[in-house]
């Protein structure tokens, strides 16, 4: 069977500066990677162009094994590609994302948060969204909630229904960046249970976090950017455990509220 | 177009008429907008009170009005002669002081608390607080609104010809009754106003942009 | 300074500052509902995604905002009837001249209600798979109206305050009105201020509206997201 997704030299600049170098990653379906680096080496970056939310300048994305985007004038690998709006826009359904800072639709409550995507993208029945939606938010933990405005939830439940409002289009692909970065202490964990259980459940997932903890029990795979280029990468046990290189080593020894067990 | 040549030296003037009364009312309002506006911010109803009114009544009350009750109404009162310039350039002055007044307030409003603290916990007295710390922040904020403020002066002072001030409508209101080619000394002035002003707004834009990517 | 104010004349005259005051509203409003779709064809025009159709409607409102709006009310009234051949009334051109003025203020509302949706919305719509439409219709719009609409109610009394310029072409607004009677009562000062009086609190209330509203819906807890 085919990878869930398959980037393959992948360059991103903006203006001058390069923010990422060639970046090759394969995720497998129903693997859990955690993507590490300081600020500014390029993570949310690299998590955007995976559902193009930023256009890649050069190389290729290849989900469940299909290229995205088409080949201009045939040329061999690694020439331009052309991304037409339809096509970038389903990838989008296919492939999830949750934001740091939710981006809820404020004037929507949390269930019409959750149908939005499913109603005017997918074309669903609203009585079919409503019902899956209900389901979700049930799920996050939220069944009770599904009529208030964002607003009036807390951070916590607020990214809960945007992990549901994600989850609604029936994703391939999760992605995560920081999600919960933006959040009281406290509440961390309820985002990182609901995560977890999606890892349970067989979601593919790539996750940009800081929470080395869930890093270390979650992640299949860690990966360490530095600089736009993966730096180090393996099992949570090595690249945290006993990481290899000058800057893992660095970057790990500024987190020291984390502990291995 | 050859006899629009001899209209040069008339539109000059009618052009001077219009850049004088446009720089005279800013050099006057703006400072003492700035005078009201720290009023308006003031704790003490004897400062507050008296400098809501005059924003209010002052901006309220529509430019066109202002002028025509300073030329024609306040001369039965007033212990001067009143001429066209002088009506003009109270009423314009009284209406842009009372938005430059809205906009220093907001300016100095949209400082958080933290820098007043600070600057207080420095053991600055107000005075200072307010000349070292909130202006010179507060005043890069307001730039773009008082360059909009400007732009909004300078084609307002359009109204002092409705009584007769020679400026550059005037002066286009007189050439074409004199010579029957609205057409043309219309859409000079026209053309003229947009040259004048068309830099303004860049400006603004360029300003407003400048200010956005900065903090 | 003994300037004895004597009101009583300007009480004959009273039905004439009604029927101005009238007018100047029936100005304002027609204008203002005329400039609505106008408005709102700039701003989707500026906001167009051939480059050709923003620029040109960008200087068109840039070239309006340009100049003064006595100078066009001058040229649609003088001018315009000698390249067209058809002489307009003071109430056409007027009419003309505040339409385009408030289809000016209506397609900058647009823009700047839009422009005041953070980034995130977008973003957050996009990540679902949205098209530009779908984004712009279902999540920026509904949000950007509401941010607007305090801010269409401001222009609106800016637009008063600006109809008056009619009267320097003789549209029987208040203003021109208060002129009249002044001529007839040679009572400039009652009859200005009196007139100066009914806008200051035509304006005020308008203005008091608005802030009010203003008020409402920054309470109105959904426009307080995270
Ligand atoms: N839209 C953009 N335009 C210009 N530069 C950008 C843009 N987005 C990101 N960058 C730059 O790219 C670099 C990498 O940004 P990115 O957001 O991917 O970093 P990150 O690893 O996610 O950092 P953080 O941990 O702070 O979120 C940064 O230097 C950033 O300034
Ligand atoms: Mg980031």
């Amino acid at each position: 069977m085919e990878d869930a997704i398959n980037i393959v030299k992948l360059h991103k600049s903006f203006g001058p500066l390069e923010v990422l170098k060639g970046i090759n990653l394969n995720v497998q379906r129903g693997e859990t990677v955690v993507i590490l680096g300081a600020s500014g080496s390029g993570k949310s970056t690299l998590l955007r162009c995976i559902n193009f939310l930023e256009i890649p300048t050069a190389g290729r994305i290849y989900l469940k094994g299909k290229l995205i985007g088409t080949p201009v004038n045939n040329e061999p690998d690694g020439g331009l590609l052309q991304y037409r709006d339809k096509e970038l826009q389903a990838v989008r359904t296919s492939v999830g994302m949750v934001f740091q800072h939710f981006n809820l639709f404020p004037h929507m409550t949390a269930l019409q948060n959750v149908m939005e995507g499913q109603v005017t993208v997918l074309k669903r029945s609203k009585a079919e969204a409503a019902e899956r939606g209900r389901n979700l938010l049930a799920k996050v933990g939220l069944a009770e909630k599904a009529d208030e405005y964002p607003a009036r939830l807390s951070g916590g439940q607020q990214q809960r229904v945007a992990i549901a409002r994600a989850l609604a289009m029936d994703p391939d692909v999760m992605l995560f960046d920081e999600v919960t970065s933006a959040l009281d202490p406290e509440l961390v964990g309820e985002v990182l249970r609901v995560m977890r259980a999606l890892r349970d459940d067989g979601m593919t997932m790539v996750i940009v976090t800081h929470e080395l903890g869930f890093a270390y029990h979650v992640a299949d795979r860690v990966i360490f950017l530095n600089q736009g280029e993966i730096y180090e990468a393996g099992p949570p046990s090595e690249v945290l455990g006993r990481p290899q290189r000058e800057k893992t080593i660095q970057f790990l020894n500024g987190h020291n509220q984390f502990r291995l067990p | 177009m050859n006899d629009l040549l001899r209209y040069v030296p008339v539109f000059a003037e009618g052009l001077w008429g219009t850049v004088r009364i446009a720089v005279v009312c800013l050099c006057a309002s703006l400072p003492l907008g700035l005078i009201i506006g720290m009023g308006r911010y003031s704790r003490s109803w004897y400062w507050a009170i008296p400098t809501r009114v005059y924003v209010e009544v002052f901006r309220n009350t529509p430019v066109l009005v202002l002028i025509m009750w300073f030329f024609f109404a306040f001369p039965t009162i007033a212990p001067f002669d009143v001429d066209a310039y002088t009506a003009a350039t109270l009423a314009l002055t009284l209406n842009s002081s009372a938005f430059f007044a809205e906009v220093f307030r907001a300016g100095i409003q949209s400082i958080g608390r933290g820098q007043w603290d600070a600057a207080r916990a420095l053991g600055m007295s107000y005075r200072w607080q307010m000349q070292r710390v909130i202006l010179p922040q507060a005043i890069k904020r307001m730039i773009p609104a008082i360059t909009n403020r400007w732009i909004e002066l300078f084609k307002l002072t359009s109204l002092a010809s409705v009584i007769a001030y020679q400026d550059l409508i005037h002066t286009a209101k007189l050439i074409s009754s004199a010579y029957f080619n609205p057409v043309q000394t219309f859409t000079i002035a026209a053309l003229i106003y947009f040259a004048m002003i068309y830099p303004m707004v860049r400006m603004l834009y360029f300003i407003e942009a400048k200010l956005k990517r900065g903090d | 300074m003994n300037y004895v104010w004597e009101f009583s004349a300007i009480e004959r005259y009273q039905h004439l500052l009604v029927e101005g005051l009238a007018n100047t509203l029936q100005l304002t409003v027609l204008a203002y509902m005329l400039g609505l779709p106008i408005g709102i064809a700039l701003a989707l025009g500026r906001l167009s995604r051939h480059r050709i159709v923003s620029v040109v409607v960008g200087f068109v409102i840039d070239f309006f905002r340009c100049t003064p709006s006595l100078v066009q009310l001058f040229w649609f009234f003088f001018a315009l009837p000698r390249i067209i051949g058809v002489r307009l009334s003071p109430f056409e051109a007027s009419l003309i001249c505040l339409t385009i003025l408030s289809s000016a203020f209506v397609a900058e509302i647009f823009r700047g209600g839009i422009a005041s949706i953070e980034r995130g919305q977008w973003e957050g719509a996009r990540a679902l798979g949205m098209g530009y439409r779908q984004m712009m219709i279902r999540i920026i719009l509904p949000q950007a109206v509401k941010r607007m609409i305090p801010v269409f109610l401001e222009r609106a009394i800016e637009l008063l305050k600006t109809s008056t310029i009619a009267a320097a072409i003789s549209y029987p607004d208040l203003l021109f009105q208060a002129n009249e009677i002044s001529h007839r009562t040679y009572r400039p000062l009652e009859v200005f201020t009196t007139v100066a009086l009914i806008f200051l609190l035509v304006v005020t209330i308008g203005s008091q509206l608005t802030r009010m509203l203003e008020r409402r819906l920054a309470r109105s807890g959904e426009s307080t997201a995270h």
